[in-house]
């Protein structure tokens, strides 16, 4: 082929990537608009809460929509409690999944029937697990109420998290095992070859190697504890008063964000609620992305060690 | 000077604010073996990666200076072009592994999209695949996949690969540090015939490879081209005392 027919070929090579590269970015830069405009909107809905109520709606006790007083305190301790006690809860499982799947036994039909397993536990919708949980554990629940001597409700805030456990292993899971199944062997062997046991090569090659991935994983299932909303809202009792003791906090019914949202949309009847509850959607959207940036910053300075 | 393909004057490369190539000037004659060598780092590598515009693919990398392809500035070039001129071999054997021994050959013409008769890229195949000294052993299983076949047949269909799009100039990046002594000679057999056509510029860490192989060894220190000379005049009379250091092992 003479020069100049390639050098031609070679322009118009060059004049689709350059197309493809900007249909790239087109792309992203819709998802991107679309964050901004739904934030825009929570914004704009919630202005005549966030004007007539001011920063005291994050701290308010009372949430009385008959008179009018909104505050957010109540919901954003549910939020945060019901979350890390399911991801305190969840974490030993996920890491033991990952482990077992990822370096004791990455293949086989038992790994791949544990795996699938696994993967399943997140396909399943989540009012499933609100039902289960509501006919199995709350009974049981009661029981350990009654035995531990706090009011027995069997909804609340502790269930909501027991279930919520349940319904976040698999995301760390997951990731955690093809992190785990992605170490190079020859890291490993060097482990090995020096005397370690498999134990001790988890815990000093595996692990170190794997730390800022799994703890990613911690931090996706995090972001699903925190907006997750149908097996809450079921489960945790919905009281928007908040107890005094943290005993009965902690036992007792009580609301997060997104399940008072969930339950009193519809009878919102007046502005004023209305954009309250919207509000709380924002303050919903912030503290995820405040938890994503913080922990961000903490799997970077995982990586750069 | 018109029997010179490659030309560097005053070429600076960076990684970032690294500075991995300092000012290297130095002019590569046409069907030649050149040999370039010195220790890890030296930024010899990223030299050869400059010179059919790979070294940008890295983000943050960043050259200045001229390099020239005969009288053409290959930074002002076409990249698609200057890489379609000058091809290149791997450390590693890196044949496509979805395509066929056959496929692998010609994936040049397919992924520019060059429609090419199936007669002429019959040909194309078997030619190339007889330069690299490679057709006698995968003739009867040209659809086979390429990466059933050992790392030194890899290696030379990859060369296979680079000779189907008739470059000007092959660069090869330690292209049997990743090979067995006998895979080695059979390729370092194939750096003779080669460069009847092409020019070949081998970055190679094995200094008797370089000895060897090559008619001219540049040696680089510390992103500086410290000495180029005649293979020969250079691994027994070196004008440079850290050239003479390095090929005696006295280094450090």
């Amino acid at each position: 082929m003479d020069k100049n027919k390639r050098l031609d070929l070679s322009y118009s090579q060059m004049k689709w990537e350059t197309i493809f590269k900007r249909l790239l970015i087109v792309m992203s830069a819709i998802i991107l608009l679309l964050v901004v405009g739904v934030f825009f909107t929570l914004i704009v809905e919630s202005w005549p809460s966030i004007k007539s109520l001011g920063v005291k709606f994050l701290w308010g006790k009372v949430w009385d929509p008959v008179n009018n007083i909104y505050g957010a305190y109540p919901f954003l301790i549910g939020t945060l409690l019901t979350s890390f006690t399911a991801l305190i809860i969840s974490i030993p499982f996920s890491y033991a999944i990952a482990i077992y799947l990822g370096e004791y036994n990455p293949k086989g039909w038992l790994s791949d029937l544990l795996k699938n397993t696994i993967e399943l536990i997140a396909a399943v919708p989540s009012i499933i697990y609100g039902f289960w949980a509501l006919f199995v554990l709350v009974p049981e629940v009661r029981k350990l109420e009654t035995a531990i001597h706090v009011t027995p409700y069997g909804v609340g805030v502790f269930t909501a998290s027991l279930v919520l456990a349940v319904m976040i292993i698999p995301y760390a899971a997951a990731l955690g095992t093809s992190l785990i199944r992605m170490v190079p062997s020859p890291l490993k062997e060097g482990a090995y070859a020096l005397g370690a046991t498999r134990f001790e090569v988890i815990r000093s090659v595996i692990l170190p190697y794997t730390r800022s991935g799994l703890f990613a994983g911690i931090l996706l299932s995090l972001g699903r504890a925190l907006g997750e909303t149908m097996a809450v809202t079921v489960l945790i009792g919905n009281t928007s008063a908040i107890a005094n003791t943290f005993k009965d906090i902690f036992f007792g019914p009580g609301n997060t964000m997104a399940s008072v949202i969930a339950n009193e949309f519809a009878e919102a009847d007046h502005a004023l609620y209305l954009s309250a509850l919207i509000e709380l959607g924002l303050v919903l959207f912030f503290v995820t992305v405040i938890i994503n940036l913080i922990g961000k910053r903490i799997i970077t300075k995982y990586t750069n060690n | 000077m018109e029997n010179t393909v490659v030309s560097a004057t005053n070429f600076n490369a960076w990684f970032g604010d690294n500075h991995v190539v300092k000012d290297v000037t130095i002019n590569i004659e046409k069907n030649q073996c050149i040999a370039v060598m010195g220790p890890s780092g030296c930024g010899k590598t990223t030299f050869l990666r400059c010179i059919n515009r790979m070294h940008e693919l890295i983000p943050g990398a960043t050259a200045k200076g001229s390099l020239k392809l005969y009288s053409d500035e290959i930074y002002t070039m076409n990249p698609i072009y200057v890489r379609y001129k000058i091809g290149m071999v791997f450390q590693r054997p890196n044949p496509f592994p979805n395509l066929s021994i056959y496929d692998n050959v010609i994936a040049g013409y397919k992924l520019n999209g060059l429609k090419v008769p199936k007669a002429d890229l019959d040909n194309i195949v078997q030619k190339s695949l007889t330069s690299a000294a490679l057709w006698n052993e995968v003739k009867d299983s040209l659809y086979k996949k390429g990466t059933f076949l050992s790392g030194g047949q890899q290696q030379r269909l990859c060369i296979a690969r680079a000779i189907a799009m008739e470059p000007e100039v092959i660069l090869f990046d330690e292209p049997t540090s990743a090979l067995d002594p006998i895979s080695t000679s059979s390729v370092e057999q194939l750096f003779h015939e080669l460069k009847e056509k092409y020019t070949l510029i081998i970055v190679t860490h094995n200094m008797q490879q370089a000895a060897r192989v090559s008619d001219k060894t540049a040696f680089f220190y510390v992103g500086e081209l410290v000495e180029f000379d005649d293979t020969k005049q250079m691994f027994t009379a070196p004008s440079d005392v850290r050239t003479q250091n390095y090929i005696t092992g006295r280094f450090n």
